[in-house]
């Protein structure tokens, strides 16, 4: 007789590709074929979501927006996985992932339309700022609640592979499905990655340990090897991966891909391994529960915007002029979609009733009306101007 | 205008003894002169000629009909949805054998277990999966093998799938096409965990529609209209007692029924008696009983079938002609369905009232395995509140 003891078990190594420093450590997937000019828009997408993380903490700070999450730290773990995605494949993600909407091709105004909540926002006002969507992107709009996203995203890719089923032409897609590793200890991750096994189901779930939820660190959120060694249980084929380094991130996304598509299909667990550098949110100061020598150590000794920065100056392909340069553009483009969004008005008041149903209820007409009486009324008490049509939209 | 020679429930609760229904771990009394079984056979609720399904359903004299129960009525409308449509999915606790109570029999040999396949058990898995599909242009059928069992559930169709449309926004991302059917109301002897009606946990939540259908035909129209033409998410609760009891003649065709609009299944003109699913048979019982007690009564039966949204306007028409209403509904009595219907009635129809809206409901208590036949409604506890609610001028 024989107990299995975990802590017997080596943890399951994390792969690399490029270490701190920005030396390469597998030769294999040395990435110095990769053309210059994609490394550096990947380069310059995570310096965007990192800039804009910036300026919009700021802004709530100084009241202009509600709320907002800055993903410093893991802007690798997006971008990096993002860019080994097809722009068919299917996304849902958790709060903590502009990196792959800019990857997509997010525009900086589509942006700050859903921050501001502005009448270009596609979630016409429903939304908390960070919750992006968008169709043309394939990506599904970012719901608060966490892990529900991820058996959707099993029964998302479900459907992706019924409907190359039914027509062999269509391209086959994944879906990649991102969460934080406290939300792999709902309920939900287990039902997903379970369900999506025994359909074999193409979902790529990225899971994105950056340490802490809110301020439990994981060592409170469990006791096992990461999230990684769960993907054994599930009989899913499972990788943990270093999240700071880029060009890893993006090789193992594209090995994951290419599997998960392979014969009937199957799902792929990665844990990305990372440090969340910032607060939860803006409504969190995380040193609170945690030493900030310990945020500034981790800053200093690794982030993956540097350390695929010191490999492209290692190449000659980047040096201090061009991050000048290329910070001072970015800034400048954030900071002039920034202004035009906050000056344009809210979306109608009619947007609080609609997309309830396919259609408005005679029960949301009649409260459309009862509003628009009270307003009528009592047109002191409701600050109308912010709202595109004012009145009118509520017939 | 009426009087109610005994309108109490203890002089009717005497007349309660033990009777021999099957199964049923409570039992009624075989002096009974209220509460005795619904006779299947007879009740005007279902279509006992093949005539009255023709001309409800206004169809020609050689059109098509069978004699089917809720269960195959349920089966051959699955049977044409993923016939007619190949989006359409089918999927749940034990689906590919047939279910627990039969409605998927024989769909997975025809259909491939592609389609039609059993899940793992989870249900907030089941509907998370479900609400996936349709957001990637399926039609997801999914089970949940009993009513009770839908709470993991809850995040996913409260936070989820009513939700999805609203935060999508513009994008136009939605998860209709999802249907969840589920079992749900007591047999007699399933206790605290076979016998719950939820539906009050989620008429409470806008983007969700909640359809109990109360026949084989209606739970045909219903559910064809709920799988293949709606686009919002669909919870369909299925009156399991109903299953094999509800037998009548069916159309053929196959046809969809308006998933936000009532019916008047009785017209009258004294008093109108709203509900919906199992209670319907009791009510018909009941106002036959108490239309031949006391002479040139006439009440009006209203089923709501689609619980959320619902038809306001049907049910405020005819307390407009009635002055008087009663709802009834298995689930408890505390903020039910009859709670709602009860104070739009209040608001819509005050000055026409002639009495305060009643309920007739379960008690404020959880379903006893001995105690079922004292505390879901009955034919007398109908009688009874129908009698109070008309001598009440």
């Amino acid at each position: 007789m024989k107990f299995q003891n975990p802590a017997e078990e080596a943890a399951m190594p994390t792969y690399r590709i490029i270490d701190a420093d920005g030396n390469v450590v597998d030769q294999s997937r040395d990435p110095s074929s990769t053309p210059a000019e994609e490394i550096i828009q990947w380069y310059r997408n995570m310096l965007t979501v990192s800039i804009m993380d910036l300026i919009m903490f700021d802004a709530q700070r100084q009241g202009r927006t509600s709320f907002y999450m800055v993903s410093a730290g893991e802007e690798g773990i997006a971008v990096g996985s993002a860019s080994a995605l097809s722009p068919d494949d299917v996304c849902f993600l958790q709060y903590r992932e502009q990196g792959v909407m800019v990857q997509r091709g997010f525009t900086l105004k589509e942006m700050m339309s859903q921050l501001f909540a502005n009448k270009d926002d596609n979630g016409k006002g429903h939304n908390m700022p960070v919750h992006y969507g968008s169709s043309k992107l394939n990506v599904h709009t970012i719901s608060s609640t966490l892990a529900t996203q991820i058996p959707q995203a099993s029964g998302a890719a479900y459907a992706l592979k019924m409907q190359r089923l039914i027509n062999p032409n269509v391209p086959p897609r994944i879906v990649a499905c991102y969460f934080g590793e406290g939300a792999a200890s709902e309920g939900d991750f287990h039902a997903a990655l379970n369900i999506a096994a025994t359909k074999s189901c193409p979902t790529v779930f990225i899971c994105r340990n950056n340490g802490f939820a809110i301020s439990t660190a994981s060592i409170e959120q469990y006791k096992g090897d990461g999230i990684a060694s769960r993907g054994m249980g599930y009989g899913i084929d499972t990788i943990r991966v270093d999240g700071n380094d880029f060009f890893a991130v993006r090789e193992v996304m594209l090995e994951a891909r290419k599997r998960a598509l392979e014969g009937d299909c199957r799902p792929i667990l990665v844990e990305a391994m990372s440090y969340r550098v910032s607060h939860h949110s803006t409504s969190d100061d995380s040193f609170a529960y945690r030493a900030k020598r310990e945020v500034e150590e981790w800053k200093r000794r690794d982030n993956p915007i540097t350390r695929l920065r010191k490999w492209m100056e290692k190449k000659g392909i980047w040096d201090e002029d061009k991050e000048k340069e290329a910070r001072a553009s970015i800034r400048k483009d954030v900071l002039r979609e920034f202004a035009a969004a906050e000056k344009l008005k809210k979306p109608p008041l009619r947007s609080l009733f609609e997309d309830v149903y396919e259609e408005i209820t005679p029960e949301a007409r009649t409260h459309m009306k009862e509003l628009k009486e009270l307003i009528e009324k009592y047109p002191n008490e409701y600050d109308l101007s912010p709202f595109e049509g004012g009145l009118k939209s509520l017939q | 205008m009426f009087s109610c020679r005994r309108n109490t429930r203890t002089v009717f609760s005497k007349l309660l003894r033990s009777t021999s229904q099957c199964r049923s771990a409570s039992q009624a009394s075989t002096a009974a002169r209220l509460n005795r079984p619904v006779d299947f056979k007879k009740t005007p609720i279902l279509h006992q000629t093949q005539n009255s399904a023709r001309a409800a359903f206004g169809l020609s004299q050689d059109a098509p009909v069978d004699w089917v129960n809720l269960h195959g009525a349920i089966n051959t409308t699955l049977h044409h949805a993923l016939k007619t449509d190949e989006s359409v999915l089918l999927f749940g606790e034990d689906v590919a054998f047939g279910g627990v109570f039969r409605c998927t029999k024989g769909l997975a040999d025809e259909f491939g277990a592609a389609r039609v396949f059993n899940t793992p058990l989870t249900e907030q898995g089941i509907v998370g999966f479900a609400i996936g599909c349709a957001a990637e242009g399926m039609r997801p059928v999914a089970e949940i093998q009993f009513a009770d069992y839908v709470y993991p559930a809850f995040d996913q169709l409260v936070n989820e799938a009513a939700k999805f449309r609203y935060r999508e926004g513009s994008t136009g991302g939605n998860c209709g096409g999802m249907v969840v059917r589920m079992p749900c109301g007591s047999v007699g002897h399933g206790a605290l965990y076979h016998s719950q009606s939820p539906e009050a946990l989620f008429t409470h939540i806008p983007g969700l529609r909640v359809i109990i259908p109360r026949s084989p035909s209606q739970a045909k129209g219903l559910l064809t209209a709920a799988i293949l033409n709606c686009n919002d998410p669909v919870i369909f609760m299925e009156p399991k007692i109903l299953y094999r009891a509800a037998e009548e003649f069916v159309p053929r065709d196959a046809y969809t029924l308006p998933l936000d609009k009532a019916e008047v299944v009785k017209k009258g003109k004294d008093l109108t008696i709203i509900s919906y699913g199992q209670p319907l048979y009791l009510c018909s019982a009941a106002i036959e009983a108490l239309e031949k007690e006391i002479k040139g009564l006439s009440v009006e039966l209203i089923d709501l079938r689609a619980i959320y949204p619902w038809d306001r306007a049907t049910v405020m028409e005819s307390v407009q002609k009635t002055g008087r209403a009663i709802v009834v509904h298995e689930s408890n009595y505390n903020a039910g369905v009859g709670a709602e219907v009860a104070a739009s009635i209040q608001e819509g129809a005050f000055l026409r009232l002639e009495a305060p809206v009643a309920r007739v409901t379960s008690w404020g208590t959880h379903h006893g395995f001995i105690f079922e036949k004292f505390h879901i409604p009955d034919i007398t506890s109908k009688h009874i509140g129908s009698s109070v609610s008309i001598t009440r001028c």
